[in-house]
């Protein structure tokens, strides 16, 4: 148990720190720090005065382990585009992302099981045949399609709902939220359908295909036999068996997610993290670019190995190997 | 309205937006830029700086037609030509409450020529500041200069102990390791106050009720949110969650004009639009081989080669004004006998480039930017394409403005577009000192493709220093003159200010493309 | 369980009507400059006094201009046939690089193990922590940086394929590998290596064979994919350029007109690279579902 533990552990170090040297490459060889940094027309003297500031005339190896060291300590460098603290950033666009991962994930989750578990036990049902083919439509549509026409319509020519934005922000301490008010909630709509529509699917047919699964398995078979009533075995034994690998893919899934959000929020002008980082490549501001990096893998890494050790709590077997 | 749910407890909040009444006259408006930083001297980018004047107030400011009248400062004498003396308003207020007074303005300029301030440029003449008293001080000059008060009509003026108390005196810069307080909060004297800032997602300002000078809006709050892509700006306005957008795209106007309760304001802007030729022997299209651009009659066949009536007609669905020179009838040194495009004959410009010895025309790149002016990049394809009819090969590169201009600077394009508003100072001799003199260092700061013309180095040089305005304006004549028969650039055409809103927002339009939210009025 | 296979002996009428629609795509896409009314390349060829003019079956078409034209004048048919090229192109390439560098990095994994396994596989895990497009645009991005104006022009198609492909190799890599060590304990595999044969020549002729079906499976999904992202970099700005323009860059193009009453420029591009993914995860999602049920349920 303890071995394994730190095995993952292990592992999950090493990647971060392969991570850590691709961005510590990008953020040293990218473009000409220096030059993002002097004012227009500098001398030689003050762009030497720069590089000994930020210690580029050292070498490699020990920049590196500066870096490393920044990195630990939570400083990821300053914004070329934005002067501010790159942490600062990150972390004050943060809960736009979140509150959209969210929202769509409940979305995806709320409608992809009723419809997997309705393809699952009718499949020759219209609307199990419609839903299968809706999905195909659905992830053969571009994301920003998908994102234009919803704007097209509901924005354009009805009227109903923002097409662009976060709406009005309620200040909850920790972090503004557009849960707390009519248009933050009303601007949350279109773009997180838009996002949850990627997942909708994914989710629909895994459902689908572990239920498929589970209903031939023995034990259902004979909660038939024995003459348990249909909803209590789709329910209570069938479901909840196909529901463990769901839950541990929409986990998994959330990294995915918030960096999938680059093109929703891109669509919609959220002011997330994605739009940050799609501004950030088109500058581009290397520190930024640097460290959406390391959250990325830093988040993946973290999930991952969560995800790990619940599986060895929950299922024995795993400790003994 | 988010004043009034931020200070509710969270709790009432979940209730506020059910009931919060439109008490409040909000102005809401989205441009396709967004403001890079508060602090006035950490960028160089006009939009920013055009926001700025909301919050802080110049020495001397612009009224509404444009005219230099006094702000902070309320007179001023030239003591020597190169001492000028400024008398400050008395009773001004900060945002935060400090009393302004000759130390801000001490700070402000130096903090305005400090070495690593990035627009340093914008005030290149001054090279110090002294107080006199309380409420004067002296600019010391270079040399003697015209364009002083035009230059400080975009100076803001800072708090001197604000920026004290927050570590803030020099400009923010993150090479140098400078405090950046003022990158994202501001403490200005203007008519609005900087609420909250939040980059990428909007800016909001709340009315200064203690401003020094008599408000000509009624407005209570200013919010402005950064939309960059057009149709998703144009959503906005037309599903109402703005009520201005600026600019809005040309091929969007109609429409808007015929949508009720929305209104289009157009006019012809200052900002003239052009191609910048490569001077170096050779061009990155065809190295090894020597620069045709350097010939007269080549550049004088590529202007003849376009077809400016269809651009104007087509492109700019009549909206633009064509160009024969590099500045606007509004701008000091135009003349409307220099500005006469080269007519539009493709038999006379193929006469031209045989002559010159390129019978078949020649390869070159050509560039444009696609999210900086109105139609750029269809503008680029479109005479690349009339270039192809008399042989000219035109390797179009598009990207974005944010790599684009530092390839502008690094001189890595042939042909490129470029356009110039003669901003801040709205004078012929802009164009002059930046894009047609050399570049020796003090002039010549755009001109980074190695044009150099003695004549108009000279002229750039005489009109500097010259305090007589009849002879000035003369020198700036003489040198635009000689700049259309060398065609030393091919200007195209001034694109118009298009703006849409609300048919209850009345805001008047500027020639700058100045947006000045404390001009507009919003009926109730 | 009997019905469905016997519904399996022949592909469904959606996958016979897919594999017709690519088939068409295809040759179009082969004979563009040949069927195509113009050809987009030619920037002489474009015409002002021909922007904007809506498809001929509407009012105030032209019968030269099928699906009408764009705010460039170029004929519609003929950008979206060559966009449509581009985007296959980009799309195919992205898949073959990828199958190729993952089947290499599987069978050296799979028929080595160890050590080399453990740096493989550990480098996969590094690879499939960033979602594709995330690494996609942080490539392309890098590349615009640090290339000039004029190189990136010309090898825009190759940085894209690069960039979508670097994150789509780790698919093929486990499936292949744990193939491979499957194969390997089998008893031919241990006959060759007592024999003393070389090991890139057991893999070619003996493992590779038979994983050559999952690959297969798996680049017909990875297809889809890797035509939609190249589309979403396009569309994004990061992608190919407005005078070569694939799908996604001419959906941007049009995208500025969708609220001006222009909707053909962005529509009729968008319904063309919608039915193209269409077919093809029609077709994948069957080839799937026949050969290999269990290969993408994770």
């Amino acid at each position: 148990m303890i071995r394994l533990f730190s095995v993952r552990l292990l592992q999950a170090i090493l990647v971060m720190v392969a991570v850590t040297a691709i961005a510590f490459v990008m953020f040293r060889f990218v473009g000409d720090p220096v030059a993002s940094m002097v004012r227009e027309g500098a001398t030689q003297a003050e762009k030497d005065a720069v590089r000994v500031a930020l210690g580029l005339d050292k070498p490699v190896a020990m920049q590196f382990a500066n870096f490393v060291g920044q990195v630990l300590t939570g400083d990821l460098g300053t914004s070329y585009r934005y002067q501010q603290p790159v942490t600062t950033l990150l972390l004050s666009r943060l809960p736009a992302t979140l509150e959209l991962v969210i929202v769509a994930t409940v979305l995806a989750l709320s409608l992809g099981i009723p419809l997997g578990v309705l393809c699952a036990l009718k499949p020759n049902a219209f609307l199990s045949r419609l839903t299968q083919s809706a999905t195909l439509v659905g992830i053969s549509m571009p994301t920003f399609v998908t994102g234009l026409l919803l704007i097209l319509i509901f924005a354009v020519n009805l009227r109903w709902l923002p097409s662009s934005g976060r709406g009005d922000l309620v200040d909850i301490g920790l972090w503004e939220t557009g849960f707390l008010s009519l248009s933050g909630l009303k601007s949350l709509i279109l773009p997180s359908i838009t996002l949850a529509l990627f997942q909708l699917t994914l989710i629909m047919r895994l459902v689908r295909s572990e239920m498929i699964d589970v209903l031939s398995s023995d034990y259902i078979r004979f909660a038939f036999a024995r003459g348990l009533p249909r909803p209590y075995i789709y329910g209570r034994l069938a479901l909840r068996n196909a529901l463990m690998p769901v839950v541990t893919v929409t986990g998994l899934q959330i990294g995915q997610l918030i960096a999938f959000a680059i093109v929703t929020e891109t669509v919609f002008q959220w002011p997330g993290m994605g739009l940050l980082f799609t501004n950030a490549v088109g500058y581009p501001d290397v520190p930024v670019l640097a460290a959406y990096l390391l959250f990325v893998g830093f988040l993946f890494v973290m999930i991952n190995m969560i995800v790990d050790i619940l599986y060895t709590f929950i299922d024995p077997r795993l400790r003994t190997r | 309205m988010k004043t009034s749910i931020k200070t509710l407890l969270a709790g009432i909040a979940l209730l506020a937006p059910l009931s919060a009444p439109a008490f409040a006259e909000t102005l809401r408006w989205a441009s396709s830029g967004d403001v890079i930083s508060y602090d006035p001297n950490a960028q160089v980018d006009s939009f920013t700086q055009s926001v700025h004047h909301m919050v802080f107030d110049p020495l001397v400011r612009r009224n509404k037609e444009l005219k230099l009248e006094p702000a902070l400062a309320t007179s001023w004498e030239v003591v020597e030509p190169t001492r000028w003396r400024f008398k400050l308003r008395q009773g001004v207020k900060f945002h935060e409450g400090q009393a302004f007074n000759a130390d801000d303005v001490v700070a402000t300029i130096q903090r305005q020529i400090d070495p690593g301030a990035r627009n340093r440029e914008n005030l290149s003449t001054v090279v110090g500041v002294e107080k006199v008293d309380e409420y004067t001080v002296d600019l010391i000059l270079r040399a003697p200069y015209p364009l002083l008060l035009n230059d400080l009509a975009a100076i803001y003026i800072m708090s001197k102990p604000w920026m004290a108390e927050h570590d803030a005196l020099k400009p923010g810069n993150a090479s140098t390791g400078v405090v950046t307080y003022a990158s994202n909060h501001a403490n200005g004297t203007g008519a609005f106050k900087l609420k909250a800032y939040e980059p990428d997602s909007r800016s909001v300002f709340e009315v200064n009720k203690d401003w020094w000078d008599k408000p000509q809006h009624n407005l209570d709050e200013v919010e402005f949110r950064p939309i960059a892509s057009d149709a998703t700006r144009v959503a906005a306005l037309l599903s109402g969650e703005v009520d201005m957008i600026a600019p809005v795209p040309l091929q969007d106007v109609d429409r808007i004009a015929a949508t009720d309760g929305l209104k289009v304001v157009e006019n012809p802007s200052l900002r003239t639009i052009f191609f910048v030729f490569s001077y170096r022997p050779e061009l990155h299209a065809t190295p090894g081989q020597p620069n045709p651009l350097r010939d007269v009659r080549v550049r004088q066949a590529l202007w003849h080669a376009i077809d400016g009536k269809t651009i104007q007609k087509r492109l700019m669905r009549g909206k633009s004004r064509t160009a024969g020179m590099l500045v606007a009838p509004a701008v000091t040194g135009y003349d409307e006998d220099i500005d006469v495009p080269l007519p539009y004959d493709v038999a006379k410009a193929k006469a031209l480039l045989a002559e010159a010895g390129y019978p078949d025309g020649f390869k070159t790149g050509l560039a444009c930017p696609n999210d900086r002016y109105i139609a750029d990049e269809q503008i680029c394809l479109a005479v690349a394409s009339m270039w192809a009819q008399i042989g000219v090969q035109a390797n179009v590169n598009v990207e974005s403005k944010t790599t684009y201009f530092p390839r502008t600077d690094k001189g890595e394009f042939d042909v490129y577009l470029l356009g110039w508003a003669s901003l801040p100072p709205m004078d012929g001799f802009s164009p002059l000192q930046a894009l047609l003199a050399t570049n020796d260092g003090t002039f010549g700061g755009s001109n980074a493709d190695g044009l150099s013309n003695p004549d108009i180095d000279k002229l750039a040089y005489a009109a500097a220093g010259e305090l007589d305005e009849t002879k000035r304006v003369e020198t700036l004549k003489e040198a635009f003159r000689i700049t259309h028969d060398q065609v030393l650039y091919l200007p195209l055409h001034q694109q118009p200010v298009a703006w849409a809103m609300s048919s209850k927002v009345d805001m008047p339009q500027f020639p700058d493309e100045y947006v000045r939210p404390w001009f507009a009025q919003i009926k109730k | 369980m009997a019905t469905q296979s016997l519904m399996r002996r022949l592909p469904p009428v959606s996958v016979m009507i897919a594999s017709l629609v690519l088939l068409i795509m295809l040759i179009l896409v082969i004979f563009a400059p040949l069927i195509a009314p113009m050809d987009p390349r030619d920037v002489a060829s474009y015409s002002l006094m021909d922007m904007e003019i809506p498809p001929a079956f509407m009012e105030g078409g032209d019968p030269r201009f099928l699906l009408g034209t764009d705010n460039q004048g170029r004929d519609l048919v003929s950008v979206i046939l060559f966009g449509l090229r581009i985007s296959v192109v980009i799309g195919l390439g992205a898949v073959i690089f990828a199958a190729v560098l993952g089947v290499v990095f599987g069978l050296v994994a799979g028929f080595f193990g160890g050590m080399v396994d453990s740096i493989v596989m550990r480098v996969a895990d590094i690879f499939v922590s960033f979602p594709t497009i995330l690494v996609a645009l942080l490539i392309s991005g890098i590349a615009r940086a640090q290339l000039s104006a004029e190189t990136m022009l010309a090898w825009a198609p190759l940085v894209l394929i690069f960039s979508i492909a670097i994150n789509e190799w780790v698919q093929y890599a486990r499936t292949v590998r744990a193939s491979t060590m499957v194969e390997i304990a089998r008893d031919y595999v241990r006959a060759a290596k007592v024999i003393g044969l070389p090991a890139p020549r057991i893999m070619g002729r003996h493992i590779l064979p038979n994983i050559m079906s999952s690959v297969m499976v798996i680049a017909t999904i990875n297809l889809a994919g890797a035509i939609l992202t190249e589309a979403t970099l396009s569309f994004l700005g990061a992608g190919m350029p407005p005078t070569y323009p694939s799908l996604g860059t001419l959906i941007r193009i049009g995208n500025q007109f969708l609220f001006s009453g222009l909707w053909w420029i962005a529509v009729m591009p968008a319904t063309v690279l919608v039915i193209l993914v269409l077919a093809v995860n029609v077709i994948g999602d069957y080839l799937r579902d026949h050969f290999n049920p269990k290969l993408m349920a994770r």
